[in-house]
């Protein structure tokens, strides 16, 4: 088919491989003979991002391990040991500090394109809910990796949030002790997340970002139009619209990882707290069970849920509506009745709806960074609204809105 | 084929079934182990035992904070004064007559203590577990203030018993321990006269 593949000398140790490992086979079949669309855009960088990140938070976290002491008496002064006097501690550590956000990042970028171009309707619902899964697995990752340095965030923070478990009816308070393996967060505690933190749930996430994988690739990737380019294939059996995932997005991303690496870098060396949206400053204090912050917020990435809680004053109801706020994400391709995939040939309603939802998203995670007044609760609660609604409302306003008709082809 | 090689399909079916319940029961059987793992270690019950607070040296309106369990327990001496404001707020409380159980039956009285003067309990924020503050100080928090517990966490106030304010997100009162006197000046938090151990 291509003058390459005739000049291509025998390899007998390629040969000796293929014979025992379908090297070549694998190859084919997930870069060179992956058919792409031709019409990825900006948006279609941050799948890549996301493993990047991964990796990298792996590597970085293996080093941390090395020097880091998962007790209660030892855990804050080994972050400052790390920091202070281990060669290159202080990048390790930035690194995966930073990584923890640039990961939320990635992935909040990386699940508004799924939403824009309907990424997660039919036949990529399994997909999406593995990406979800992903997505919340992740949550419990940050949550535990937060506690680690011992500092008063991370005490208070798991304090608060393992305490939702006392809000379940009947058998809250036994597991509560259960979770924390004392009757307070203590260094029992803090050791259990540390073994959480970097063996079940790094493992947990690599078998679902291979079945995230596996499922992209057996459904093919969507594109910005929406359209299945497998509809129209040449005469050579492969799709019209598409291109070898490498060498031409292989190439694409990394130029858009070069650029990537420039920011994360960046702000390494030069911001790593981020003004305390990275790492808040509470945290450079160590942990004291006798005193509370001022001011209680988690991490910014998980601000949006968290204004949600604190917008219903009712612990029960607010934990509910938490864990529905996350649900209702998980169900969207049985939310969307929509014929077309992508809001490019989505009415004017889905438009708006998704306007919406992003400035709720965002007013809500930025009110779950503040503290409460009585203003910024009733704006919390107006978020909260929009952001509900954006989901109960889509059957109705996918199905009566009027779309535009879809191309036979890629338009661009 | 003879009759012997059949597969006898409702005998497959039924050892299907009962290695699959047997192995199941099994699998739940060794999974109680590692369940169990997560409960509070032997060393971790025996830092939680009951311990005994001097409260001789406190002044009237002075609070005491003593870690147990991890927790801050509080010792508040009130005076008359603060004892008086306690009726006054019963219409705008959740459960002014502590009718949830957050507290022994010895502590279910206006005053929710066994003497009026001292108010024992667990300063821990019944919202999300934050430590609310002591806040005597009249006006304080609002124009109205008569004095209480305010959480900085998430603003849940509570009145000087640890009766919990209407519309915050905090549900019940404060818990009140366990406890008793051994006498005038000291008495033993996690453990009463019932004999009973523990918090609850």
């Amino acid at each position: 088919m291509n003058k390459l593949t005739e000049v291509k000398k025998t390899n007998r140790f390629m040969d000796w491989i293929n014979y025992r490992y379908p090297w070549d086979a694998f190859m084919k079949k997930h870069l060179t003979e992956y058919y792409a669309p031709r019409n990825f855009n900006f948006w279609y960088y941050f799948g890549s991002f996301s493993l990047l990140v991964l990796v990298s938070q792996f590597i970085s976290g293996i080093w941390l391990a090395m020097e880091y002491a998962p007790l209660g008496d030892t855990a804050f002064a080994s972050v400052q040991h790390i920091m202070r006097e281990v060669p290159f501690g202080w990048l390790i550590r930035f690194v995966h500090t930073t990584g923890a956000s640039a990961f939320f990042i990635v992935v909040y970028l990386h699940m508004y394109r799924g939403l824009i171009y309907g990424s997660y309707k039919k036949p990529r619902e399994l997909l999406w809910l593995f990406g979800m899964s992903i997505y919340l697995i992740l949550l419990l990752e940050a949550f535990t990796g937060y506690v680690l340095p011992w500092g008063q965030m991370s005490y208070w923070g798991a304090t608060v949030i393992t305490s939702f478990a006392s809000a379940i009816p009947y058998v809250g308070k036994t597991m509560l002790i259960w979770l924390r393996g004392d009757y307070s967060v203590s260094g029992v505690s803090l050791h259990r997340f540390f073994s959480l933190h970097v063996i079940a749930i790094p493992l947990l996430l690599v078998i679902l970002v291979f079945l995230h994988l596996v499922a992209l690739h057996h459904v093919g990737s969507n594109n910005p139009d929406g359209i299945e380019i497998k509809d129209k294939k040449g005469p050579d059996g492969i799709p019209k619209d598409g291109i070898p995932f490498h060498p031409y997005y292989t190439v694409k991303d990394l130029v858009g990882i070069a650029v990537f690496l420039l920011v994360f870098f960046t702000v390494v060396f030069f911001i790593p707290k981020l003004g305390g949206l990275f790492i808040e400053k509470d945290n450079f204090i160590l942990a004291n069970p006798f005193q509370t912050p001022e001011h209680i917020a988690p991490v910014w990435y998980m601000t949006p849920f968290y204004a949600i809680l604190r917008a219903i004053p009712n612990k029960l109801m607010g934990l509910l509506a938490m864990a529905a706020a996350i649900g209702l994400m998980f169900v969207l391709p049985w939310l969307d009745r929509s014929k077309v995939r992508s809001v490019r040939y989505k009415g004017f309603w889905t438009k708006l709806a998704i306007v919406v939802f992003v400035i709720c998203f965002i007013g809500l995670g930025y009110m779950g960074l503040q503290p409460v007044t009585p203003l910024r609760a009733f704006l919390a609660q107006v978020y909260t609204v929009g952001y509900f609604a954006f989901f109960l409302l889509m059957p109705v306003y996918t199905s009566l809105e009027k779309t535009k008709p879809l191309p036979e082809q890629l338009t661009e | 084929m003879t009759p012997e090689d059949k597969i006898d399909l409702k005998r497959r079916c039924f050892l299907r079934r009962a290695t699959s319940t047997v192995g199941g029961l099994g699998l739940a059987a060794a999974s109680v182990p590692f369940f169990s793992y997560w409960m509070p270690s032997a060393d971790t019950e025996a830092a939680a035992a009951p311990i005994k607070v001097d409260i001789s040296k406190l002044t009237p309106g002075e609070q005491l904070t003593v870690p147990w369990r991890g927790m801050p327990i509080w010792v508040v001496s009130r005076t008359s004064a603060m004892l008086a404001t306690l009726p006054k707020l019963d219409s705008i409380l959740r459960d002014p007559n502590s009718l949830e159980d957050q507290q022994p039956a010895y502590c279910k009285n206006p005053h929710r203590s066994i003497k009026p003067e001292y108010f024992i309990a667990v300063g821990i924020c019944t919202h999300l577990g934050c430590v609310p503050t002591y806040r005597p100080d009249k006006g304080g928090i609002s124009p109205d203030w008569l004095g209480g517990f305010y959480c900085p966490c998430h603003g849940s106030k509570y009145d000087l018993a640890g009766r919990v304010y209407q519309g915050v997100p905090a549900p019940l009162n404060l818990k009140i321990p366990r406890h008793m006197y051994l006498s005038d000046t000291e008495i033993t938090i996690g453990e009463d006269k019932d004999g009973v151990e523990g918090a609850e």
